[in-house]
């Protein structure tokens, strides 16, 4: 079975990422044999749909879990069609959440979490009348 | 002719500039009046037009019929939004990222992907004394402003005479769809850096857009001498300079007309309305300007 983990870095010592659709890298590990390897986002920038872009992306590594902070409306029904587990972890390293998941202490999360662009943490939307920047 | 108003920057004058000509104008010739920033209309604050007509702006959004769909996934190959994403074999649609283009549905080998209209706004129309004025409004949680102020902007065809359109500030979507193929856009700034810089990116937007451009300055007496030269050293005329004047500012925040109050803006206004005329029919320096 194959797990991914949103990662701020490509190692297991790297930090997890809270944000499904916009974390900076995907990890996948294999639970079976231990290998893992690191997918970087081309999605965390995009304006919309980095969600359903990061189910797509870990559902093409054949990752039957993910586990992640939260997770926006459109990014859940993409796991849930694919048929992905969310499991939740606020914090701490790629290989702790891997361990905590073996040991099955990481609570499964079922819908979203949060709001649509909860990832974009102000980049976006709007920045006061004066400096509109709307794209369409 | 479609006189597009718009500025870089916002907060420069836009609505004010728009609002004026098209009542002042109205005295003499067929004016309508398009506000295009639908996502935050302003101009019937200052017109208050008797609205009496509404009809909503749509946009074609996918709808796909499981028991037809392949998976093959052409169709989320081309949305270049993530509106549509096949998992599993299946088709999935995210109808508030769709943006109408309507490909996944023309791309569908199996015929399994049809549209069907989903609200994104409305536009209201009426009279407002002499001017005839339309605008947009966005609905909530919608966010698709370029849509509906393109549905505004398209009632420019069904009228004559004078069209004046005022833009949403900056140079995003929503602005090109109210500013392109214009007869001619009149940028409203300040003379500060503020106003310097957003002038640029709306100049080079026009000039994009191939839509002639001249610069209407509001606020003169504040900032610096930048605005005038940067529009000197690019041949772009300045076509009014309105001062900065605290009873304009008054008359503003109590919803007033400029030029019912003022009739030294009058002047200025129709003025201006000729050296326009002369830059679009006289093929000016601004139209040698792209």
């Amino acid at each position: 079975m194959k797990i991914a983990i949103t990662a701020q870095g490509s190692t297991l010592e790297a930090a997890l990422d809270p944000r499904f659709g916009r974390c900076e890298q995907f990890i996948i590990v294999d639970l079976e044999t231990g290998d893992h390897e690191a997918f970087p986002n081309d999605g965390a920038m995009a304006p919309g749909g980095a969600g359903t872009q990061a189910a797509l992306l870990i559902a093409d590594k054949d990752a039957a879990a993910v586990i992640t902070g939260h997770v926006g409306p459109n990014a859940a029904r993409s796991l849930q069609a694919a048929g992905i587990k969310v499991y939740s972890m606020a914090s701490g390293t790629v290989g702790e959440a891997v361990a905590a998941f073996k040991q099955g202490e990481l609570p499964e999360i079922s819908g979203s979490t949060v709001r649509s662009h909860f990832g974009l943490r102000g980049q976006r939307g709007r920045l006061g009348n004066e400096n509109r920047n709307r794209n369409s | 002719m479609i006189l597009t108003v718009a500025s870089g920057k916002g907060g420069t004058g836009k609505t004010t500039l728009a609002v004026n000509m098209a009542l002042l104008l109205a005295e003499t010739m067929p004016v309508a009046l398009l506000d295009c920033d639908v996502e935050e209309p302003n101009a019937h604050l200052f017109l208050h037009p008797a609205i009496d007509a509404c009809e909503p702006v749509t946009l074609p959004t996918p709808v796909v019929d499981e028991e037809r769909c392949c998976g093959c996934g052409k169709c989320a190959a081309v949305c270049a939004f993530n509106a549509i994403l096949v998992l599993g074999g299946r088709a999935l649609t995210f109808p508030e990222l769709c943006h109408g283009c309507g490909g996944c549905a023309l791309l569908c080998p199996e015929g399994a992907v049809t549209e069907e209209p989903r609200g994104i706004g409305v536009i209201e129309a009426g009279w407002a004394e002499k001017v005839r004025f339309l605008h947009g409004r966005v609905d909530i949680g919608a966010p698709l402003a370029a849509p509906v102020a393109a549905a505004v902007r398209k009632r420019a065809q069904e009228r004559q005479g004078l069209i004046i359109v005022d833009a949403p500030p900056g140079t995003s979507c929503p602005v090109v769809a109210a500013v392109k193929d214009s007869d001619y856009c009149l940028l409203v700034t300040e003379p500060t850096p503020f106003g310097l810089h957003d002038l640029q990116l709306a100049v080079g937007m026009a000039r994009e857009l191939q839509v002639p451009c001249g610069v209407v300055v509001n606020r003169v007496g504040l900032g610096d001498q930048q605005v005038a030269a940067y529009c000197a050293s690019e041949g772009i005329p300045i076509l009014l300079e309105i001062p900065f004047d605290r009873r304009y500012a008054e008359c503003y925040a109590r919803g007033g007309q400029l030029v019912r109050e003022f009739p030294e803006l009058r002047d200025k206004l129709r003025k201006l309305w000729l050296r326009i005329r002369m830059e679009v029919e006289g093929d000016g320096p601004g139209a040698a300007g792209h």
